[in-house]
């Protein structure tokens, strides 16, 4: 899934309190006019940013911002030091209209239009006053558990890197020197590191082809390496008039699927993560599941979906449980609900291990696959409102 | 009772045809608002003869019923007789009247009429009915000359190569002939495909058969642009008929293109594909993702970059995040003329859902046809980068596929290909 995790459509600096979401009724531009005093309308044109109040109480506040100039533009709530973003929303092109929400302490704050993205952009004061009916925001003090979440992230994907390389390189080794039945137990193993962070290394487009791509993706004339291309010639019983690799290609292979490891690992090393990525990539690793795994389509020749399935669901959970204490105080129907979709998930996977790991995927009942996709649907759902809740 | 009567006699109360066609139109406006609203200048029916087949600029009918079909038999005259009474039975159907002369109910009581009679009481409802001839029709796998027919196979007339994603399944691709037929009635379109497909049998067999429903594309500029599967516009830079020019130099095959393929003069290539879509995880992606894959709102299907429906889109308009605002693998951007040598294809996709798959999801998508002038440069480079790079792919399997070559119209007296044959 490479598009998850980076071609998020509201990428946030500041993002704990920021949300965005596109207004679909482009008649909502009154909203100001509704009489609620936390509705709020923005004209952003080539050179003004008309905010229809000056002052809003404290609360969910919402922007409906009109781009009516003929470039892009960006809104932005900014606090009184005009350099921390409370909330923005981008990528407003001409003649469209997005909805910001945020939810604002009383204070003094910026308002600012930024139309070409360039400069500072247009500023006006904007007061947010004491709520009269005590509907306050809740303050910006969060912040710790934001750096919280994305530094144990951070963390966690480092941590699966080193272990993906080191048994890549066990791999790779002993599928070059022949040792099949050792290299057979190793490949889902260390694809587990691979699947866990499965949506940050597809985010890398140069190398997901080379180490991922499975035989019925191939582009004419493209070479086809990776995982896959050694799972089939390890696993071949499937194949018709299959002709196995000799030693040399073997080591061609190997030493390439090394090296693009080897080239991930070093990557990984200095990405950081914003919540909403974080929340994003738990979402796209169970849409890893729903597409791939719970098909049987990913390990075509193996048959060690499930090892993978275990994997994306883990990688999941992680992402989930860091960003879990900001659920929590945004959202705790939410985060109660994905604890016990989680749990029955992993009840299914759990009936479905053997010794060390899981079953062959041929196995599986067809009444074991439909309950072990309608769990992924079941989680997924909730899943899909992660992002908005931790942004909200 | 007549032995020879309309379907439209009959629901007009016997009355000559051309009598009732004010009364057919007047009825229909209620059971047929919804399309009817969608293209005020329709006429009730089409003509089956003319200089190009029907069903191609034609204005995008509701629905469709596609069959492909393999011929059973090695002799030749038996495939000409087939495609003379096929020719016989579409011009009638087309207008409204009976599969075949005696009709659905005007014959003897010992015999099955010659009309399967589901369409009994209904009008033509914009009926058209198209014919292909796949490259297998020439040309075995194996290279053997079937009817005579090899050494006329227009040179783009071949399987279509693999492309990313494509998982085929055999049951659902390929075809020696193929019938399209599209009309505003569901029931009709069956009913056409029903009658054809048993007027061949004993000379061919149906492979696979795909109803569609909710046209996705839009063939006049009468037509507003409808919305697939995904919930957005689809269709908005589609060829229409009435950009004369691009349908001439994208849509028919002219004289000369192909020396050995005359016979293909005046028609067109037509590519089927079964998109299927993997909807429960679309639906559970964010709108403003869902934009970004596809570069246009899913309100208005304005682009990313402004403006309306029809406006063009800027594909070099900075957006935030250091990238333009319409994506590098937006879907409008990977399959813009702009960005594909000027080609356009004529397309005629229907969505369609087939039930449900084993997992409980949706066995739902579009069947993508288009019209192109040639497949080598006006489809298969841009299914290859597509099929590569678009975001939406990963919401995409294909999972059938087909090329045609669709003669051009059959003249008064002729039988639909009869060039092909002389």
């Amino acid at each position: 899934m490479r598009t998850t995790l980076v071609a998020v459509a509201c990428l946030a600096a500041a993002p704990f309190l920021a949300a965005c979401t596109e207004n679909t009724d482009s008649n909502a531009g009154g909203a100001a006019d509704t009489g609620n005093p936390r509705a709020l309308s923005v004209e952003s044109t080539d050179d003004g940013c008309q905010v229809s109040a000056a002052e809003a109480p404290a609360g969910t506040l919402t922007f409906d911002v009109t781009n009516t100039g003929s470039q892009v533009t960006e809104f932005y709530l900014l606090g009184e030091d005009g350099l921390r973003i409370v909330s923005e929303v981008e990528n407003i092109g001409p003649s469209l209209n997005r909805e910001m929400t945020v939810n604002a302490p009383a204070g003094k704050y910026f308002t600012a239009c930024k139309p070409g993205m360039k400069g500072e952009g247009i500023r006006a004061d904007f007061t947010v006053t004491a709520a009269q009916d005590g509907s306050e925001a809740p303050t910006a003090d969060d912040q710790q558990l934001v750096d919280q979440a994305t530094t144990n992230y951070a963390a966690y994907v480092k941590d699966q890197a080193d272990q993906l390389l080191a048994k890549t390189q066990q791999f790779v080794d002993l599928y070059e020197q022949g040792e099949d039945d050792q290299a057979r137990t190793l490949y889902p193993d260390a694809r587990t590191h691979w699947e866990r962070i499965e949506t940050v290394a597809e985010s890398f487009g140069d190398l997901d082809p080379k180490t991922d791509l499975r035989e019925a993706d191939l582009e004419p004339g493209q070479e086809w390496t990776g995982w896959h291309r050694i799972e089939k010639d390890l696993w071949p019983e499937k194949a018709r008039d299959y002709t196995p690799l000799t030693p040399a290609e073997r080591a061609t292979y190997g030493d390439d699927l090394l090296a693009n490891i080897t080239t991930l690992h070093d990557r990984v090393q200095g990405l950081t993560y914003t919540v909403d990525q974080i929340a994003n990539g738990s979402r796209g690793l169970l849409e890893e599941v729903a597409t791939g795994k719970v098909t049987g389509e990913e390990e075509f020749w193996s048959g060690t979906d499930l090892w993978d399935f275990q994997a994306n669901v883990d990688g999941a959970r992680v992402g989930y449980e860091g960003v879990k204490p900001i659920v929590e105080q945004k959202d705790p129907e939410l985060a109660t609900e994905l604890d016990s979709r989680f749990a029955d998930l992993q009840q299914l996977l759990d009936a479905q291990k053997s010794g060390d790991g899981f079953k062959n995927y041929s196995q599986l009942t067809p009444e074991e696959i439909k309950a072990l996709s309608d769990a992924v649907n079941a989680l997924s759902e909730p899943l899909s409102r992660l992002t908005a809740a931790v942004l909200s | 009772m007549p032995a020879h009567f309309s379907r439209r006699a009959l629901l007009g109360g016997g009355a000559a045809a051309a009598g009732v066609a004010g009364a057919f139109v007047a009825g229909r406006a209620t059971e047929e608002s919804h399309a009817a609203a969608a293209t005020p200048s329709a006429p009730a029916s089409y003509p089956f003869r003319g200089a190009h087949q029907s069903g191609i600029t034609t204005p995008a009918q509701d629905r469709l019923h596609f069959a492909a079909f393999d011929v059973i038999t090695d002799d030749r005259d038996d495939l000409v007789e087939l495609l003379q009474k096929w020719t016989d039975a579409a011009e009638r159907m087309m207008a409204g009247d009976p599969a075949g002369t005696v009709g659905p109910v005007g014959g003897p009581s010992n015999l099955p009429p010659d009309d399967t009679g589901e369409a009994i009481g209904l009008p033509a409802s914009r009926l058209t009915i198209t014919f292909g001839f796949g490259p297998s029709l020439f040309r075995t796998d194996d290279g053997s000359d079937r009817f005579g027919l090899a050494d006329r196979q227009p040179a783009a007339l071949r399987t279509l190569p693999h492309f990313p994603a494509d998982n085929l399944d055999p049951a659902r691709s390929y075809g020696d002939l193929c019938i399209q037929a599209c009309a505003d009635d569901p029931q009709v379109a069956v009913h056409a495909i029903r009658n054809l497909a048993r007027i061949g049998f004993g000379t061919v067999s149906v492979r696979y058969s795909q109803l569609g429903f909710g046209r996705t594309s839009t063939t006049s500029v009468d037509q507003s642009t409808p919305r697939n599967l995904f919930g957005f516009k689809d269709g908005t830079m589609n060829i229409k008929a009435e950009e004369t020019d691009d349908v001439s130099e994208h849509v028919w095959v002219a004289s000369g293109d192909d020396p050995k393929a005359e016979w293909l003069a005046g028609g067109s290539y037509l590519v089927a594909r079964r998109f299927g879509m993997t909807i429960e995880v679309w639906d559970r992606q964010p709108l403003g993702d869902q934009e970004a894959f596809v570069g246009r709102t899913k309100d208005s299907g304005a682009p990313l970059s402004g403006g309306g429906e029809f406006t063009a889109p800027d594909f070099d308009m900075p957006g935030s995040n250091d990238t333009t605002i319409i994506a590098p693998d937006a879907h409008v951007r990977l399959v813009h003329p702009d960005f594909n040598d000027g080609v356009r294809m004529l397309r005629r996709g229907y969505n369609f859902v087939d039930g449900t798959n084993p997992l409980g999801g949706l066995d739902a998508g579009l069947f993508f046809l288009a019209f192109v002038r040639n497949p080598d440069t006006h489809f298969i480079p841009i299914q290859t980068k597509m099929a590569a790079n678009d975001a939406l792919m990963e919401y995409l399997k294909v999972n059938g596929s087909a090329l045609f070559a669709v003669p051009p119209g059959a003249r008064d007296g002729e039988y639909v290909g009869q060039a092909l044959f002389a």
